[in-house]
């Protein structure tokens, strides 16, 4: 059965969740064509008619992609997906505001933020904030899943040449209007997809503090995180948030500095290859899913590291 | 208006879990259980709004095993006017639960609805927006701030990279994220209030929805234990490491 892949784009950008979307999809099945909803429809396409391994680009058109609003792309969505067995999209922010709403639409029960394939009906998907893992099997006809970017790999592009076909006329409904969106400026890369992580807790003591971080990160290139404690108290924005209610991470490289390691914490990024924790208690327990460990002061320690890159 | 919060009864959140040797799930007898914490924030933002005299009246609804009574309760010792407990033996997956919300919406005609954007147990942050769907109402998730207009709501969601701001036509679903408010602690005369508050019972019969799981959990399991790690000197030996041996610098 082919598979839909509803991809999350920014114009001519294709996130890394997206990509993992892909692989995942040309796990279950070798047909995979993808929709793209974007404004910036054109760019979009074009985008994905690159990655390697899809068969078609589904463009979509009219008001109702402006603002990304899901109660006027899951409508679009819904009749897309009737020639499909799968509907996939990346567990983003985006794809978790849309595809339940598609899901319903459908009359089925969504699989949430999957991190494995078993077979065409069999998927895992961590439960408990990570502390457990559910195989399911689903009993719909046709299955909404949503994937998580950090399970999988990343899909190749450019390199593919799928066609381009005009899909479904979205329209704009006027239960829901687009506002604004408020972007954080940031030149580092984006926490989900930065090769190093260095994330701050309440350990930090201040929002001013968190510069320490920020100066290591430059001289990594990696993106500064936090977890709930330190978003809570105020530091940092919750777009920085690492954890279960959070983003979830794999890089190659996370550093915890002045994080205790909550479960909900942890949640979010004990998948990375390699994880330094930093911390003044001994005790803390974030030192259990550690590689690597430096009990001791974080404003001494972190310049340090810093000094002998 | 109307205000309809949905709770939800989870194992606490400080709860260590432990998987059950025999794959089926994890364990829950003697285990402490609450109110799920981002539907605490929800029954919050509706008393709040109570309190500001733009809501009406709040009701709580909890849909689960018996004992959800206890998580209406606390819904309704933090406030809120009255409980609907819709009662099945197991706990049902997102779908069947927004099917029986929507027979509750349906029934009591509120302007809004908020619930919790996801249950930290099954983490599946489904339900509010499939409510949505089935009442074809506009959905406000992940929300940082609600405001009240004159029949809109202006809804600050927070989304990956920063934040978004919608403007939705009452009734509108709404499914809360962290930041939108610190939930107070429920106070003594508030508990003691909360017990002669009436909870009505009803059942998925009542709503004619059919609970039956569509997902088969086949099993559940540990995720793969980390291997031991080691603790360092210096942030040098660390750097001659990561470097050296893990090539990740």
């Amino acid at each position: 059965m082919a598979v839909l892949v509803v991809a999350e784009t920014d114009g001519a950008n294709l996130p890394r969740g997206t990509l993992a979307t892909i692989t995942a999809a040309l796990a279950i099945d070798p047909e995979v064509d993808v929709l793209v909803l974007d404004e910036q429809v054109d760019d979009a396409s074009e985008a994905a008619s690159g990655i390697v391994g899809v068969r078609s680009v589904i463009k979509a058109s009219g008001p109702g992609l402006a603002g990304n609003l899901a109660e006027n792309l899951a409508p679009a969505v819904v009749e897309t997906a009737k020639d499909y067995g799968y509907v996939l999209a990346p567990a983003g922010t985006w794809g978790k505001n849309l595809m339940p709403r598609v899901a319903a639409m459908l009359d089925v029960q969504q699989i949430s933020d999957i991190t494995g394939i078993v077979d065409g009906d069999t998927f895992i998907r961590p439960i408990y904030a990570g502390n457990a893992l559910a195989t399911v099997r689903s009993r719909d006809p046709v299955k909404v899943i949503t994937v998580r970017g950090t399970a999988f790999a990343v899909a190749e592009a450019p390199g593919g040449s799928a066609t381009i076909t005009d899909g479904p006329e979205v329209a704009a409904h006027d239960i829901a209007r687009f506002v604004k969106r408020e972007l954080s400026q940031s030149d580092r890369p984006e926490l989900a997809a930065a090769r190093i992580v260095i994330s701050g807790g309440r350990g930090m003591g201040s929002g001013e503090n968190f510069q320490l971080l920020d100066q290591l990160a430059d001289k990594l290139g990696a993106a500064v995180g936090a977890s709930r404690a330190a978003v809570d108290a105020g530091y940092v924005p919750n777009d920085f948030q690492v954890g279960q209610t959070g983003k979830v991470v794999a890089p190659e490289l996370y550093i915890a500095v002045g994080i205790s390691g909550a479960i909900q914490h942890l949640a979010g990024m004990k998948d990375s290859k390699v994880i330094v924790a930093i911390n003044k208690d001994q005790e803390a327990p974030i030192f259990q899913v550690a590689d690597y460990g430096l009990v001791g002061d974080l404003f001494k320690i972190v310049p340090e590291i810093a000094d002998a890159l | 208006m109307k205000i309809l919060v949905a709770v939800k009864r989870v194992i606490d959140y400080n709860v260590r879990i432990r998987v059950l040797p025999d794959g089926s799930g994890v364990e829950t007898d003697n285990v402490k259980m609450s109110m799920n914490p981002f539907d605490e924030i929800a029954v919050e933002e509706a008393i709040r709004l109570k309190e500001a005299g733009t809501a009406s009246e709040v009701v709580a609804v909890s849909i689960g095993p018996a004992r959800s009574q206890e998580t209406i309760r606390t819904a309704l010792a933090f406030g809120c006017d009255r409980g609907i407990h819709v009662q099945t033996e197991q706990p049902p997956e997102p779908l069947a639960v927004a099917k029986l919300l929507a027979g509750v919406v349906a029934a009591e005609e509120p302007g809004l609805v908020i619930l919790g954007k996801q249950a930290i147990d099954d983490d599946s942050n489904q339900t509010g927006q499939m409510l949505a769907a089935l009442l074809g109402w506009p959905q406000g998730t992940f929300a940082s701030e609600l405001v009240i207009g004159d029949g809109v709501f202006d809804v600050t969601r927070e989304i990956d990279g920063g934040l978004e701001t919608i403007s939705i036509n009452a009734p509108a679903i709404v499914t809360t994220d962290l930041r939108l408010n610190e939930p107070r602690y429920p106070s003594l005369p508030g508990i003691m209030k909360a017990k002669s508050k009436p909870i009505e019972a009803k059942t998925p019969a009542d709503y004619s929805v059919d609970v039956a799981p569509r997902l088969e959990t086949v099993t559940v399991a540990e995720p793969p234990p980390r291997p031991p790690g080691r603790m360092l000197e210096s942030a040098a030996e660390l750097v001659q490491i990561l470097r050296e041996e893990k090539g990740v610098l």
